[in-house]
């Protein structure tokens, strides 16, 4: 037994997260060196467009959703598992909620809490669809549940353009949700209460991961299956609830952007922020663990916030800030690695 | 119903097939060499957006092709990398380069083009079909075979050409060895390293015309994503075909015939937003069934 060193700063900042956030910066640096910019000026402005002023409460808004997609990944992710499919559970989640919105008879109080619940057991059930179909089917989950999203956008986009469209309206979009049935917002804000739901879904899910015989044997499972499976954990049955847990997880992104922020269903509206990519990195930047991934997930919203400020402020176009993060995940994933190849000594 | 299964028909097949044929042999030969990829979604956007850049500015369809295929070996040698060298998770790194090439494309058709979504010019230079003498006139198969690209008749010769390289070739027969017993390997003296880096950069190659084929071959245009799953249902053509070449090549097909006759049911008048989703249904049930047959068997 060795006595642990006092962590140095340097210690930390040379460790793989941080490591990888710098470089990452610096590369994105050197790129709009390259093309002509000055990179101080636009990560002033990145910085700025996030940060000062409103822009904090933009960036509080956009975590939310955000913060939502990532823990659908990190829980599943936390176990070893990999979930492709948030956007395909993100957009049921939101269809299912708004039908039942819409066609649910009773006071609007008694629509909005059967909407969200609806909405979190479409997007946990069709994630459980992809964990049952490798327990049972042996289809690996890394490829279905990224082929699963095609099918749910594609019906979404469908009964949106056809049975349930709004003729009314000039786009794909789904009556208006009745005002009754909408979360509130927070009183003083743009914003709306969905904040306050993911932030309590964080907290129960860094609990759960660390008070609880489950959580633990989460974590055990994900370090080494088998040895999770020889002490006795049902691997089976975890599979599935685990991703039930993640799936719901969009589904409640998913019922809260459209209960909470637009009032319908409108088509590609769900997926087209990205919201379940930038998730995926920021939970593969925490390696799963909940609160890590819930700060990375803030860092990319602000980052993304940043973006859209730097992009008014410069000429440069915001999709730089995701391949700012695609590189940071690149150097992380390659770094990690290294470390473990330096510490096996092979 | 049976108007649907006419010549058109297996002619939009090979043309469907044809980018899911490259990946999976990009693919196959990774597998071959013990290294899973998933990133062909992304070599393959990359290298369409590419192919169309290279095209336009060069203003030579052929000089797109290329610039496509050094962009897919250049995309391919991020995961050789992180991968091979330094031994990080080929799966991390792979989304890695799937999202880094879905924001770059986008980021540079603003800077580049000016343009969000989709860039389409007719003075925009694509691949011609081939017009091969001789088969072109007989009845029947003229109007299939002939007419398609060069890239999708070099994919279809690549079936002979890497089960013959595979099995047939002691390059080929290392590959295997490293894919299968790398510390066999590497104790006759084959570089495990060297032979993996290989693999993934030519799977970057052919990642390279793929993407060509989708932005030059089959239509003239890059649009945002327009991949589309593509690369991923190359992955299940793989697994499916046991990456061995005639299995792949089946699996491919089978799912080039989905596409197709999605695009056919679109023709008869269903909404193509239930059309479209026919390939990854598709590609799901064949998983499913054929692991349970090897189950079972």
């Amino acid at each position: 037994m060795t006595v642990a060193a006092p962590r140095r700063w340097f210690q930390w900042v040379l460790s793989p997260v941080p490591l990888s956030i710098v470089v990452g910066l610096v590369l994105g640096a050197i790129t709009m060196a390259v093309t002509g910019n000055d990179p101080v000026e636009v990560y002033t402005e990145i910085v700025r467009g996030a940060l000062v002023g409103p822009n904090l409460i933009y960036t509080i808004g956009w975590s939310a959703p955000l913060v939502g997609m990532t823990m659908a990944v990190a829980l599943p992710l936390r176990g070893g598992l990999v979930n492709l499919g948030g956007d395909g559970q993100l957009v049921l989640g939101g269809l299912v909620s708004v039908i039942v919105a819409l066609n649910m008879p009773g006071p609007g109080i008694v629509k909005l809490i059967a909407a969200l619940i609806a909405g979190i057991m479409a997007g946990g059930l069709y994630a459980m669809l992809a964990a049952w179909g490798e327990v049972r089917w042996r289809v690996p989950m890394l490829i279905s549940t990224l082929l699963l999203n095609y099918p749910a956008k594609n019906f979404a986009s469908y009964l949106v353009n056809f049975p349930m469209r709004d003729p009314a309206n000039g786009m794909p979009e789904s009556h208006m949700v009745e005002v009754g049935a909408r979360l509130p917002g927070i009183p003083g804000t743009p914003l709306s209460s969905s904040v306050l739901l993911m932030v309590i879904a964080v907290v129960a899910i860094i609990l759960f991961d660390r008070r609880t015989v489950a959580g633990y044997e989460l974590r055990m499972r994900g370090l080494n299956a088998r040895f999770a499976g020889y002490g006795g954990v049902n691997l089976d049955r975890q599979a599935l609830l685990i991703m039930f847990s993640g799936g719901a997880m969009a589904g409640l992104v998913g019922a809260s952007i459209v209960l909470g922020e637009q009032f319908r269903f409108t088509d590609y509206a769900l997926v087209s922020p990205n919201y379940t990519w930038t998730g995926l990195m920021a939970a593969l930047l925490a390696n799963g663990e909940p609160l890590s991934a819930a700060i990375a997930a803030v860092f990319f919203a602000a980052l993304q916030i940043g973006g859209f400020g730097m992009e008014r402020a410069t000429s440069i176009p915001r999709e730089l800030t995701s391949v700012l993060q695609a590189i940071i995940i690149l150097l992380l994933a390659s770094r990690a690695g290294l470390r473990r190849r330096l510490r096996l000594g092979v | 119903m049976l108007g649907i299964f006419d010549i058109l028909l297996f002619h939009a097949t090979i043309q469907a097939v044809t980018p899911i044929l490259l990946a999976a042999w990009a693919g196959l030969i990774c597998q071959r060499a013990g290294v899973f990829t998933i990133a062909q979604e992304g070599l393959m956007l990359g290298a369409a957006f590419s192919a169309v850049a290279g095209s336009w500015f060069i203003g030579d369809a052929f000089a797109g092709v290329a610039v496509a295929v050094v962009v897919g070996v250049v995309l391919s040698a991020i995961l050789a990398a992180g991968g091979v060298w330094f031994k990080g998770d080929t799966i991390v790194i792979g989304i890695g380069i799937n999202l880094l090439a879905d924001g770059l494309t986008i980021f540079l058709l603003r800077q580049l083009f000016d343009i969000q979504g989709v860039f389409q010019d007719p003075r925009l230079q694509g691949l011609t079909p081939l017009r091969i003498p001789g088969i072109a006139d007989i009845p029947v198969i003229g109007p299939i075979v002939s007419g398609q690209t060069w890239i999708t008749y070099l994919a279809w010769v690549l079936v002979v050409v890497i089960s013959v390289f595979l099995f047939r070739t002691s390059w080929g027969l290392r590959l295997r060895g490293v894919g299968e017993q790398p510390e066999a390997a590497e104790t006759l003296g084959v570089s495990v390293r060297r032979y993996r880096t290989a693999a993934v950069l030519a799977s970057g190659a052919l990642c390279g015309l793929a993407g060509a084929q989708l932005s030059l071959g089959s239509v003239t245009l890059f649009s945002e994503g327009m991949s589309a799953g593509r690369g991923w249902i190359a992955v299940v053509a793989v697994m499916l075909g046991q990456a061995h070449p005639a299995g792949v090549l089946g699996a491919s097909v089978l799912f080039g015939l989905a596409d197709a006759i999605g695009l056919r049911m679109q023709g008869l008048g269903l909404p193509n937003q239930l059309t479209d989703a026919a390939p990854y249904v598709v590609t799901l049930i064949a998983l499913a069934l054929a692991v349970r047959r090897r189950k079972t068997a």
